[in-house]
């Protein structure tokens, strides 16, 4: 966040002008761990298989860059959004209903090029609709006009037979072939992936700075006084949504492309709810939160079923073990994972001071 | 830099700011009953009143924090009564407010630069602005004329009570103001930072008028050449500065500290 961001980071006055302006603006660039995560990330398929590569990490990826959209929301607009998940996979019901799929009677047919602009474009409408609904409200009536948006559209899709195509959905969903390439092949898929969510969280960040960002800051601390200072806060607040809900939709489309299918399953309201968790989880300061959260999330969704078993108790469970993680951890930071790292981090340091300062003195 | 039709506007209407019958209610309480006040452009006026006698919520009106519940008001001539707040301010109006009212997460800086963007055009853009910006530039000079050059990058929450004040004035001097609202301006400063308010407010260009609501007499009369009193929700006497100082029923009810 900016705030983090502009004080934390006091950078050496001797540094040129310039650079400084650029390490100000990508603070990333003058962290070695985050060097480190990038260098992992992109020689990934050396290292991991293809489930691994697909199952965890393209995975993390999308519900992060789903679970992003709504930490810009909450983090920097305080508006807490649920119906973030619902706008992706509106963007994945309409990819299959456009593009091409194992059903017929349904979809267009049209090019993947031609179907993906269009699913991305009807989502951020759908989504800043929705959002100039919310912006009415605040606080609490923002999170249940944004769920009954999100059950709107779980129940609709379980209904509507001739979009939608009920409760079995939409199946065997094609992916794009071109240049030679299969992309939904898994190492051409987890770059995909890496690619989308490196654009979104650097946009995110990039934005959360420029004057759009900035004033969205300012309308989340004291809209009254930003109305003062010649802004229109709802119009700032529907162009947050707007901007979300792209990003959501970009998400939802590598989606559907990531399963093939998608059905009324996919937009469920307790899928809705796991997004809030997973950003929660991961802490909605920062745009990292939401990929740490999603990593966690999967992780335990994957493995905590064979441990589970492993001690004899019910493989289902798992959701018991998030439903507790996401308990202690609103219960010991407000800012999910980052904020205890960072806590944990500056006790660290402050010791190491104090036992300095007890040697020396 | 005015346009002709701006000059014509303000030769027609006359006033930068005219109030007429305005009534604000809380509930069954009158908080502003049938005010009516015309300010010329570049006139610059103090409003006093004991606590409770309305002048903030007089403020409030002006600027569409709360609209009147009857009463027209003009802002250079066009009536402003129904618009939003930041339609009034984009033509020119300018508030600070009387508890501070700034964003304690941003720097010194960011603030300021918000206050100029809100009253330039794309306030949407996503770039950043660029070395080069001019709303940089006119950010730079504004946290330099209210003496916060020193704390730019500082956080607003960090800030000493009397720095606050100071950005507040910073907030309302943005972009190019017609008339300014003064809301308290003085409250809590050192006799120092009293002495830098004043002199910022007496060296403001000309055309710029503001109304100031002060309670310090010392303050107020030696940056004004008008005075509105007000008590219980009502006008009460207008006049010259020195009027009111030697009136004895303004003695009487304000001066002698006959609050109700
Ligand atoms: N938002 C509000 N809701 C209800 N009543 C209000 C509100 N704002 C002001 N009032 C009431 O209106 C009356 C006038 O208040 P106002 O704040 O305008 O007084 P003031 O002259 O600015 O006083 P002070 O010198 O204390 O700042 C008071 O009785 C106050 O309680
Ligand atoms: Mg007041």
């Amino acid at each position: 966040m900016s705030l983090l961001q502009s004080t934390q980071f006091r950078p050496d006055p001797t540094t040129p002008t310039t650079r400084r302006a650029l390490i100000r603006a990508w603070p990333e660039f003058q962290n070695p761990v985050a060097w480190l995560v990038a260098l992992i990330l992109v020689i990934m398929p050396l290292i991991a298989n293809g489930f691994f590569l697909i199952e965890i990490f393209a995975t993390t990826l999308i519900l992060g860059i789903i679970a992003l959209s709504l930490m810009f929301l909450a983090g920097y607009g305080g508006m807490v959004s649920l119906m973030q998940l619902t706008i992706a996979g509106f963007a994945g019901y309409m990819v299959a209903v456009f593009g091409v799929s194992g059903n017929a009677n349904i979809s267009l047919g049209w090019p993947w090029w031609l179907a993906t602009p269009m699913a991305l474009a009807l989502a951020t409408l759908f989504g800043t609709l929705g959002g100039a609904l919310a912006v009415r409200t605040e606080g609490i009536y923002t999170i249940m006009i944004t769920l009954a948006i999100g059950a709107a559209f779980y129940y609709f899709t379980n209904q509507n037979w001739a979009i939608f195509n009920g409760h079995t959905g939409i199946n065997t969903v094609a992916t794009p072939h071109f240049w030679g390439v299969d992309w939904r092949a898994d190492i051409a898929f987890y770059y995909v992936t890496l690619g989308v969510a490196a654009i979104c969280y650097f946009a995110v960040q990039y934005v959360s700075r420029a004057p759009f960002g900035l004033a969205l800051q300012g309308v989340r601390d004291n809209s009254r006084r930003m109305a003062a200072l010649g802004f229109n806060p709802n119009a700032h607040r529907i162009a947050a949504y707007a901007f979300a809900a792209f990003i959501a939709a970009l998400g939802g489309v590598l989606q559907v492309w990531n399963y093939r299918q998608i059905s009324p399953g996919s937009v469920s309201v307790g899928a809705c709810i796991d997004v809030l968790i997973i950003a929660v989880v991961g802490g909605i300061t920062r745009p990292i939160g939401p990929f740490i959260g999603a990593l966690i999330f999967v992780l335990l969704r994957t493995f905590a079923l064979d441990v589970l078993i492993k001690f004899g108790l019910d493989g289902n469970r798992f959701r018991l073990l998030i439903g507790l993680g996401f308990l202690a951890i609103v219960f010991w930071s407000s800012d999910g994972v980052i904020g205890l790292w960072e806590r944990w981090r500056r006790r660290s340091a402050s010791s190491t001071q104090r036992s300095d300062g007890g040697r020396h003195g | 830099m005015d346009s002709v039709a701006q000059r014509l506007s303000v030769v027609g209407a006359g006033a930068a700011l005219e109030l007429r019958g305005v009534t604000r209610l809380f509930g069954a309480l009158a908080a502003l009953t049938d005010v009516t006040i015309t300010v010329r452009p570049g006139e610059r006026r103090a409003v006093l009143g004991s606590n409770g006698a309305g002048k903030t919520t007089l403020f409030n009106c002006i600027t569409g924090d709360f609209p009147p519940s009857s009463g027209t008001i003009r802002f250079f001539g066009e009536d402003i009564t129904q618009f939003p707040p930041y339609e009034r301010i984009r033509r020119g109006l300018r508030r600070t407010y009387q508890i501070s009212a700034l964003f304690p997460g941003l720097t010194v800086q960011d603030n300021v630069y918000l206050a100029c963007r809100g009253v330039s055009r794309s306030r949407f853009s996503l770039l950043r602005p660029g070395q080069n910006d001019a709303l940089m530039h006119a950010t730079e000079t504004l946290v330099q004329a209210v003496h916060l050059a020193g704390v730019k990058d500082q956080r607003v929450a960090e800030l000493a009570h009397g720095q606050q004040r100071q950005l507040e004035i910073a907030l309302a001097l943005a972009g190019a103001p017609r008339f300014i609202l003064f809301d308290e301006p003085a409250a809590g400063l050192s006799p120092t930072e009293r002495r830098e308010l004043i002199e910022i407010l007496t060296s403001l260009p000309a055309h710029i008028g503001y109304i100031i609501i002060e309670h310090d007499m010392d303050v107020a009369l030696r940056v004004v050449e008008s005075v509105t009193m007000m008590h219980n929700g009502r006008i009460f006497k207008e006049g010259l500065p020195r009027e009111i100082e030697s009136d004895p029923e303004v003695q009487q009810l304000y001066l002698g500290g006959g609050h109700e």
